[in-house]
């Protein structure tokens, strides 16, 4: 019994190691004083970083994928709002299959995505913008924002919500008054979390970026060039750091509305 | 008119009127784009101008082309082989954090687990291509220590390196399912043979497994549908031996600007792996117990 759990334990430890390798050598190397990233470390730096604070490119770029990002992240939000309410109150015709097909492009490859929105774009004579991009985004991220949305709007008490239409309430009132403020946490945890992957997201920005590119795609660029490397990895650093605390906030304010209804957490985003 | 009126007060109406933007919005984003890739497909361009007669040639193009086949052969071994590894290392992390993990920590456990799927997808790839390469940590390391004197060169660059960059990057989204269903496994059965003298392996694999199957069923479609679709760790890590089929994909959507073939290829590509993952659902209905 003991023997097994040990072996499990090892096998722990040196997955979360695997898991966690590329995090914990990003900043290691952007703070290593050589232009080559490799071992040996040649000392402490944090010249990368402060190339970083001059780099016109890459702040128009930062400029492009924050606009993009703010608004993935509400309408996404937006329309998770509607379907998760939807889903979780009332029972209609086809949910089921409706609900599968909204959260469709969770599991479809992101190739499939951005191919299809290219082909519509060039189709209907549409130039390719932060727009596109933008749409793009919006389609990947209501999926995950209704998972986090469903289980908001599904530990609401249906009863909270007669006893407002009882105490005379419209329907509105009600929804601003008594359902808004329960989900609120959760609906701030799905702005987050469809900004920290809209923020992040390559595959679809790649195809469908015009001549302005989001933050990935500058990346992208970049990666050819060895002499930059260093400055990506500061770079990497920082959208880490961003990407963590984002998550963090994102964790307390789901875990906050959960404890708000009462419900034993039971942990993750999915 | 009545019976109109009073079908717009339903539950059903609210409720999908309520859903209809969220559907309108993936409908026209989704949907329609889908209808006019499986349209481009059967088209052919000539540089510019798209020439709308009906021919199967794109089809035909992608199926016989050697290279084309060759290409799709691997990807799809390369996403059976991601899967095959995600699946069982993801298993025994979902299996530690449900049975030996304290109640009150399993959320922290799952954050954690979580937290890199969420990071800097380009820098992960990236950096494993720093940690595999020929002067990488890897063989920094062993060389250093002494284990072998000359770097390692099958790590980075071929088909190995592609299953290792994607199962880390896929691995998180096969330990939630897997928890989940490890999770909702009742307890006393595995109590009850115990009691019947059951040993602890055998407890596991007429208990635990098989209730935990549609877990791991889930976790293997998540990550098996999705792998065939990256292009991004095939070209910085895969080397020219590790390309797979989305590489082509991109290459004509872009650089060889031959869309109506890279919409066939796509379209077979979905076709393929929807195919497989069905013959796999279904082999799992048939041979596999789980709870019905």
């Amino acid at each position: 019994m003991q023997g097994k759990t040990r072996f499990l334990k090892w096998f722990i430890g040196f997955f979360l190691l695997f898991l966690y390798a590329p995090a914990i050598l990003l900043p290691v190397f952007a703070f290593n004083a050589s232009s080559i990233v490799s071992f040996p470390l040649t000392g402490f730096t944090t010249e990368w970083f402060l190339v970083l604070f001059t780099n016109e490119t890459l702040h128009l770029a930062a400029r492009n994928s924050l606009l993009i990002a703010i608004t993935t992240a509400i309408f996404s939000t937006l329309l998770a709002v509607l379907a998760a309410r939807a889903s979780t109150r009332f029972s209609f015709f086809g949910r089921r299959s409706i609900m599968g097909f909204v959260m469709l492009p969770m599991v479809l490859p992101e190739i499939i995505i951005g191919v299809s929105l290219l082909v519509v774009i060039i189709q209907m004579g549409f130039e390719l913008s932060l727009w596109s991009i933008t749409m793009g985004h919006i389609l990947i991220c209501t999926p995950f924002c209704i998972a986090i949305l469903s289980s908001a709007f599904m530990n609401l008490d249906k009863s909270l919500e007669e006893a407002s239409f009882d105490l005379g309430q419209t329907r509105w009132n009600t929804f601003w008054l008594v359902i808004f403020p329960l989900v609120m946490p959760g609906i701030i945890a799905s702005l987050l979390i469809a900004f920290t992957i809209s923020l992040d997201e390559f595959i679809i920005a790649f195809f469908l970026a015009g001549t302005e590119p989001t933050l990935p795609v500058y990346i992208w660029g970049q990666l050819r060039f060895p002499a930059k490397l260093p400055s990506l990895m500061a770079l990497g650093t920082v959208l880490l750091l961003v990407s963590i605390g984002l998550l963090l906030i994102a964790d307390y304010f789901r875990r906050r509305g959960i404890s708000k209804t009462g419900i034993e957490n039971t942990g993750g985003f999915l | 008119m009545v019976s109109f009126q009073k079908w717009r007060r339903s539950e059903s109406a609210q409720g999908l009127f309520l859903i209809s933007p969220t559907l309108g919005f993936v409908l026209l984003l989704l949907a329609v784009p889908l209808i006019m890739v499986a349209a481009l497909s059967f088209w052919t361009q000539d540089y510019l101008t798209l020439d709308r007669t009906f021919t199967t040639a794109n089809y035909v193009t992608a199926w016989t082309e050697p290279m084309y086949q060759y290409l799709m052969a691997r990807s799809l071994k390369i996403s059976i082989f991601v899967t095959a590894a995600t699946v069982f290392l993801a298993y025994p992390v979902a299996y530690f954090i449900s049975f030996h993990v304290a109640p009150k920590r399993k959320a922290m456990w799952i954050f954690l687990i979580t937290i890199p799927f969420w990071t800097s997808y380009l820098m992960r790839i990236f950096l494993w291509k720093v940690i595999l390469g020929y002067n990488g940590v890897i063989n920094g390391s062993l060389t250093g220590l002494g284990i072998i004197d000359e770097p390692l060169s099958f790590i980075l660059y071929n088909q190995n390196a592609v299953v290792l960059t994607l199962a880390h990057a896929w691995v998180p989204f096969a330990i939630l399912p897997i928890f989940v269903a490890l999770e909702r496994v009742d307890r006393s059965l595995i109590e009850a043979a115990e009691d019947l003298g059951d040993s602890r392996l055998r407890r596991f694999l007429r208990v635990t497994l098989p209730l935990s199957m549609p877990g791991v069923i889930a976790a293997t479609i998540i990550v098996f549908i999705p792998t065939i679709g990256d292009y991004v760790t095939p070209r910085l890590v895969g080397g020219p031996n590790g390309l797979m089929i989305s590489n082509m994909i991109e290459m004509q959507f872009k650089k060889a600007n031959n869309a109506p073939l890279g919409a066939a290829l796509a379209i077979s590509a979905m076709g393929i792996v929807t195919f497989f993952a069905l013959v796999f659902l279904w082999v799992n209905r048939k041979y596999v117990k789980g709870p019905s």
